[in-house]
């Protein structure tokens, strides 16, 4: 991981030696799923984090096309400025873009739908995933998962091996040596792999801005209508979060620091209207990302208990 | 958090057995340069209370599954994330136990740096053994010993040195004279030694357990060997553009290779000069080691994965067998005649096992027994025979093109790793 700066040195930022590192790492990652599986996707849901992997996938192939099409799980809840900017991305790059429908899944009745105040489309999509695995018999799923996100992903490998029903083993996992992935499976298994493995929160804003990566406009600071609940800050537009008669709505001046399903994504109070102002206000922040993801907070255990039910 | 530079990635293996109070240190070291979150301190001292401790229990911020918190013990490889205005840290936490050794190759096998956990009411024990000698095997550059609970023995100076004593007598073993080794006397649990000085050791003259971390030359603690660069990948675009476009892409092992160098492609043999070395669309002049490029050559070789390209007057060993220290992983007993697929690098080869020649006590007690078989932790001298030539290089001279993993035929699951003698 000890990488100098390459000798012609490009314009990067402030970051360069150690953003560099994680850098070579994942390209080397994203090379190795394109030659170890037959049908590998990248799982792209318009966040921040799975923008970046389609830079580095764009980086790993030069001048070839990226070698493997995208696919997004949508909730229905999305931020629509999230599925404008993701529609966008995949014309201007000429990516394939598969996206299934977790609305679909309720409509089969493979899913019930969650009701009442904390209720969330974010666990159905594992149903919706699996199907879509299924479908398209892939053999490799790319996410953008970090291990500092979440004490149970500190634990992740970067080659994840699921088994046929997409559940994650963590008692029984394969040893990760040296940088050596072992992409070996049997039919039906799949395997998840995490480029980013490495990278803090921090690291991905860093990139964005030395790369000048375009990103979907809720991540900066904007005016929003927004309810209070819990000591977070939710969204009271689109009609997607579910809200009291007592809970009053005000304008507010926010960002989000993810873009997952609307129902479990609160914002933060920001003035951070550009990626100079999100970077320096991460590092300042001290609640961390997950933090602002009230799917994590139901139990200590929740990331683990979703995980082992083949959730990202 | 830092607001400054970060130039650098440190990575950091950590080995003490059960009770040493690793992951209490890893948590005070968060705790102390500020990288735990407000959230995450909030649920530590929620944690903390419930249980009725009369301090924080810093290893709930390392501790991840769930079977770990019930049992109170770390059950697995976890990766945490902190940083400086120096560096960034990774350090990989591995289990302690007897029955773990797996864990630990496997943590220390990426890492510069390992701090090995000692308590100071107990000294030098088997386990240190243990984890000194795989920190030698995977031949780690700096070894910091972190004497701890120095708070239960009155921070006294007689008995850090008489701990320190029985680790030097250690070190006489090893044969790997270029590691260097650094003592500290900390309390992880008060925080003395870890990150801020104490005062409760003026005795000690020496940097605290950070300062010594945040000293170190990234270049200095790497194992630079020879340039080897296996090709990972082929890219032909076969656009209009680039039409004739064919580059391998792969990463730069062990020492830079620059455009205009005279390489040699394994396993052909056949020469040709560096074009062109591309990362993404620009060009460079050198790769340095561990970049990903993408190599054009002036010369249309046919090269494909698991291929090598070195310089011309530095070729590796080219063989259809080695023998290896290899460290077994699995229930499944390795025994002579097995085969496996042996990963080594980017490239698959098949392998049979030809000879178990002894296993290796892993506690430096010298006692190396006669084995058929190998079970789950052991390590021993293996030789194998392959179906074709792979282009390696001892272990101790090329810590990357020397190793290799293990691959089961039936499973795919990685048994064992090896370090090429």
């Amino acid at each position: 991981m000890e990488v100098k700066e390459l000798e012609v040195p490009t314009e990067i930022g402030e970051n360069t030696a150690h953003i560099n590192a994680l850098e070579n790492e994942a390209i080397y990652i994203l090379r190795e799923v394109a030659a170890q599986f037959e049908k590998p996707v990248l799982l792209f849901s318009g966040g921040k984090d799975s923008i970046t992997l389609v830079r580095l996938a764009q980086k790993a192939f030069w001048p070839a096309k990226i070698p493997f099409p995208l696919m997004h799980i949508d909730t229905g809840h999305n931020f629509p400025e999230t599925i404008e900017f993701r529609d966008r991305l995949v014309k201007e790059l000429g990516l394939e873009l598969i996206v299934r429908n977790v609305q679909d899944s309720i409509d089969q009745g493979k899913v019930k739908e969650e009701s009442g105040r904390y209720s969330s489309r974010n666990s159905l999509q594992t149903t919706t995933l699996l199907d879509a695995i299924e479908e398209f018999k892939f053999d490799a799923c790319i996410g953008g998962a970090r291990r500092d996100e979440e004490k149970a992903r500190a634990k992740e490998r970067i080659f994840s091996v699921r088994d046929d029903f997409g559940q994650w083993d963590e008692r029984n996992q394969r040893p990760e040596l040296f940088d050596m992935l072992n992409g070996q499976i049997e039919l039906g298994q799949n395997v998840r792999v995490f480029p980013i493995s490495n990278w803090t929160e921090l690291d991905v804003w860093s990139y964005i801005k030395d790369e000048g990566i375009e990103i979907p406009s809720i991540y900066f600071a904007h005016k929003r209508k927004t309810f209070l609940r819990d000591g977070m800050i939710w969204s009271a537009e689109d009609g997607i979060v579910f809200r009291d008669e007592d809970e009053v709505v005000e304008e507010r001046m926010v960002r989000f620091r993810t873009v997952g399903d609307m129902s479990c994504t609160a914002a933060v109070l920001s003035d951070a209207i550009s990626i100079d102002k999100v970077v320096a206000e991460i590092r300042d922040s001290s609640i961390s990302e997950r933090g602002a993801r009230i799917d994590d907070k139901r139990s200590e255990a929740a990331m683990e208990k979703r995980k082992q039910q083949g959730y990202f | 958090m830092a607001n400054s530079i970060k130039m650098e990635v440190l990575k950091i293996a950590t080995a003490g057995s059960v009770d040493d109070g690793k992951s209490t240190l890893i948590g005070r070291i968060l705790y102390d340069t500020k990288s735990l979150t407000s959230d995450k301190l909030e649920a530590i001292e929620r944690t903390s209370k419930q249980k009725g401790y009369d301090y924080l229990d810093f290893s709930l911020a390392t501790d991840g599954l769930v079977a770990e918190r019930e049992q109170g013990i770390t059950i697995d490889v976890a990766h945490i994330y902190f940083s400086t205005a120096k560096k960034s840290y990774i350090i990989a936490d591995t289990p302690g136990h007897v029955e773990y050794t797996r864990n630990m190759v496997t943590g220390a096998s990426t890492s510069q740096a390992a701090i090995i956990l000692i308590d100071a009411r107990k000294g030098v024990i088997e386990q240190t053994n243990r984890h000194f000698f795989i920190n030698n095997l995977l031949r780690i550059k700096e070894v910091v010993v972190a004497i701890n609970k120095m708070d239960l023995v009155d921070f006294s100076e007689d008995r850090y040195n008489e701990i320190k004593d029985d680790f030097e007598k250690l070190m006489e073993k090893r044969d790997y004279a270029d590691q260097k080794i650094t003592f500290v006397p900390v309390s992880a649990l008060k925080g003395d030694n870890v990150v801020n000085k104490s005062e409760n050791t003026p005795w000690y003259k020496g940097e605290t357990l950070l300062e010594h971390l945040e000293g170190l030359d990234l270049a200095a603690v790497s194992n630079v060997g020879t340039p080897r660069f296996p090709v990972q990948y082929v890219i032909r675009p076969k656009t209009e553009e680039h039409h004739d476009f064919r580059g391998f892409a792969g990463k730069v092992y062990g020492g830079e290779l620059s455009v205009g160098d005279e390489v040699v492609a394994l396993p052909s043999q056949t020469r040709s000069k560096i074009k062109d070395i591309y990362v993404y669309d620009k060009k460079y002049k050198t790769a340095s080691r561990r970049s990903s490029v993408t190599i054009t050559l002036e010369d249309e070789i046919n090269l494909s994965r698991g291929d090598m390209l070195v310089k011309a007057n530095d070729l590796p060993t080219i063989e259809k067998q080695f023998t290896a220290t290899i460290s077994w992983m699995d229930s499944k007993p390795l025994a002579a005649g097995n085969k496996y697929v042996v990963q080594h690098g980017v490239n698959k080869v098949l392998a049979k096992v030809d000879q178990v020649h002894h296993k290796i006590a892993p506690d430096y007690s010298g006692v190396d027994a006669e084995a058929q078989s190998l079970g789950m932790n052991d390590i021993a001298e293996v030789s194998f025979r392959l179906n074709k030539p792979i282009f390696y290089d001892k272990f101790k001279n090329h810590r990357t093109n020397g190793s290799f993993i293990l691959i089961d035929t039936q499973s795919n699951n990685t048994v064992g790793a090896g370090f090429i003698s």
